[in-house]
């Protein structure tokens, strides 16, 4: 009856076998493989780093006055617009300006590189019911697998830097943009399909000119998800070696460090709140026509 | 019936949904019924042996309860169904043998289509909608917004043109639907339960828009409804489904005269004859003049019975458009044309 009270487990030395081979056959294609990997990645490692020193090197009015202007564009609210003014001038007057400025750099770049894959790959899904079946179950491992774990992988491949930190944060803020591409173009109304189609519309016609414009505001809030996890994950991407407002809460953690800390943290929410306000506006402003009372 | 005057001809249309039995049609063709079919193989029996003549520059109703298969019938037209089997000539052409990219030309040139929740693209303006059917036709802006314009003066929406969807009443809605069916200039038009979902002030007028836009385009025009009064009112022909299955398709005046069976008895039994049926149903054919007025051939039991009540002994002389005598009608036939047939039973309350 021992099989009943011990879970007849692999041998110990068998285990220890089977981690070994799996790291070593890991360690060997990384050894292979990871300078060619490394060499992909370089122009965008010289971008990342470009893209930093532009919002870094840049006087601070300008970025200001540039942030209160697509402020303005996207939310058309005098509110909001004070309320990031004054965010940033805290922000700026704390010491946390430059710290700041990287977030900023690299969350723009990982929400561009997001939507740039994840809305093509939303649409694959929401064209065939066997591309969707293939991917959801991926999207399910990306949200919920705790995000050391791939950290691992990445950074034997690609070190510590930037790079592995965007491909990390990457991982984790992609799949909402993805799922809600794809239900958005789902839930278009059937009705007005069948009448592009009756019409004479190819698939194009009826993607671009119909499906699109109709998900918009569902793939817009998918958006607006995406760049809430990409900040969220900026405290774990600066274990891995990505500059900005991660790398003083890490300290702060160590360090036992409160206000440091805090501040950071805060500055964090701050910037999380105004990009969720701004865009929840301008995905509202796009659907103009559902909320325009007749008259 | 020349053939030339015949636009599309269905023929021996079968329509079964699920991929349950392959023999479905099989079994169908033996004579299975609807219920019997959804029983042994799992599958939707949708038509069942339709054929169909549609003329040319005429109104053809297709009628029937909801689950009748008239939906159905309409989509597999313009293809937006494929059937299981059979054949839909258009000038004698199969449309079921079009390449995908001659169904999307077929689709764009020929035929149009309104349908009942109105489908508008509510995220385009009244303009961009009735443009649509042309605009994707890569036709230059300046051209279809200027034919989009035109008709939509033509339904009486003159002025909404900036006006999305959603800040329109549905009979403000259904004229759009209308115009953007219109706008394409196709020579077939069809109406899926175009009316059903208005009002009925708004119901009555939208007919009369469609009757005289029709008086001067001479459409074909596939009209689908569950009114028999709609129906009535606007169908040159009136074919009436049931379960899938074509049961009567005649003139109007034949459907109430002589219906098939006790299905369309009952279509039938609450409308109100004298108003619908017309002299030529019941007159006695003749050459002669008779002593009474005279009347002409299509109007109907109720007007006649207006002139009549001056003189109820002297019968009233039919004569048909071009002014000829065709018959006559005695105040005898005329109660005999206002009474319900014996089919559909003698119950007075009922």
């Amino acid at each position: 009856m021992d099989w009943f009270y011990n879970f007849p487990d692999m041998s110990r030395s068998d285990l220890r076998e089977f981690k070994k081979t799996v790291d070593f056959a890991f360690t060997d294609f990384s050894r292979t493989y990871g300078q060619g990997i490394e060499e992909f990645f370089e122009p965008l490692l010289m971008f990342l780093v470009w893209f930093e020193k532009l919002f870094i090197n840049t006087p601070w009015p300008i970025i200001i006055f540039s942030i209160l202007l697509l402020a303005w564009i996207g939310s058309r609210s005098i509110l909001i617009v004070v309320g990031t003014f004054l965010s940033f001038m805290l922000i700026g007057y704390f010491g946390m300006w430059e710290d700041t400025m990287s977030t900023l750099a690299i969350i723009l770049v990982a929400t561009f590189l997001c939507i740039a894959i994840g809305i093509p790959l939303g649409i694959a899904m929401a064209r065939s019911n066997k591309v969707q079946a293939a991917i959801v179950p991926v999207l399910d491992v990306m949200q919920t697998i705790p995000s050391f774990v791939y950290l691992i992988p990445v950074v034997m491949l690609l070190g510590i830097g930037k790079v592995p930190g965007l491909i990390a944060v990457c991982i984790y803020a992609i799949p909402p943009i993805v799922r809600l591409t794809n239900l958005g173009i789902r839930l278009v109304d059937k009705d007005v399909l069948e009448a592009a189609d009756s019409f004479g519309a190819n698939y194009w016609q009826k993607l671009l000119g119909v499906q699109m414009p109709l998900a918009l505001p569902t793939i817009f809030a998918g958006v607006n998800q995406t760049i809430m996890m990409a900040l969220a994950m900026v405290v774990i991407a600066s274990m891995i070696g990505v500059k900005g407002l991660g790398l003083p809460v890490l300290r702060a953690i160590s360090n036992q460090y409160l206000a440091l800390g805090l501040m950071n943290g805060l500055a964090i929410v701050i910037l999380a709140i105004i990009f969720d306000r701004v865009t929840q506006k301008f995905g509202l402003r796009m659907q103009k026509y559902r909320n325009e009372d007749k008259d | 019936m020349n053939s030339k005057d015949i636009l599309i001809k269905v023929n021996e249309l079968y329509k079964i949904f699920g991929d349950g039995d392959k023999n479905a049609l099989d079994l169908v063709k033996n004579g299975m019924g609807k219920d019997e079919l959804l029983e042994k193989s799992n599958c939707v029996l949708g038509l069942n042996n339709i054929n169909l003549n549609v003329k040319r520059g005429k109104i053809q109703v297709v009628m029937g309860l909801s689950g009748s298969g008239k939906s159905t019938l309409i989509r597999h037209l313009n293809r937006l169904i494929e059937p299981t089997s059979g054949k839909i000539l258009f000038n004698n052409k199969n449309i079921l043998n079009l390449s995908p990219k001659e169904l999307i030309q077929f689709r764009q040139n020929n035929m149009s289509m309104v349908f009942q929740k109105f489908a508008l693209f509510p995220h385009k303006t009244v303009l961009q909608n009735v443009g649509y059917g042309l605009a994707i036709q890569n036709i230059s802006k300046d051209e279809w917004s200027e034919k989009a314009q035109k008709w939509i003066k033509r339904v009486g929406l003159d002025g909404y043109e900036t006006y999305y969807p959603g800040q329109l009443s549905g009979g403000m809605q259904q004229r759009v639907g209308l115009a953007r069916a219109l706008a394409t200039d196709a020579e077939i038009l069809l109406m899926d339960e175009a009316f059903s979902a208005l009002d009925p002030l708004i119901r009555s007028e939208m007919q009369n828009i469609l009757l005289d836009l029709q008086s001067e385009l001479h459409k074909t025009i596939i009209f689908i409804t569950h009114d028999l009064d709609e129906a009535l009112k606007i169908g040159d022909r009136i074919a009436i489904l049931r379960d899938g299955s074509m049961v009567q398709d005649s003139d109007p005046q034949e459907i109430i005269m002589n219906p098939a069976d006790e299905y369309v008895s009952d279509f039938i039994k609450d409308i109100n004859r004298a108003r619908v049926i017309q002299a030529r149903s019941i007159m006695t054919p003749t050459k002669t003049k008779s002593s009474g007025a005279t009347v002409k051939e299509d109007m109907v039991l109720e007007d006649i019975l207006q002139i009549m009540s001056d003189a109820p002994s002297k019968p009233v002389t039919i004569i048909n458009s071009k002014g000829k005598i065709t018959g006559k009608i005695e105040m005898v036939n005329l109660i005999e044309g206002m009474k319900r047939p014996k089919s559909l039973g003698t119950n007075i309350t009922g």
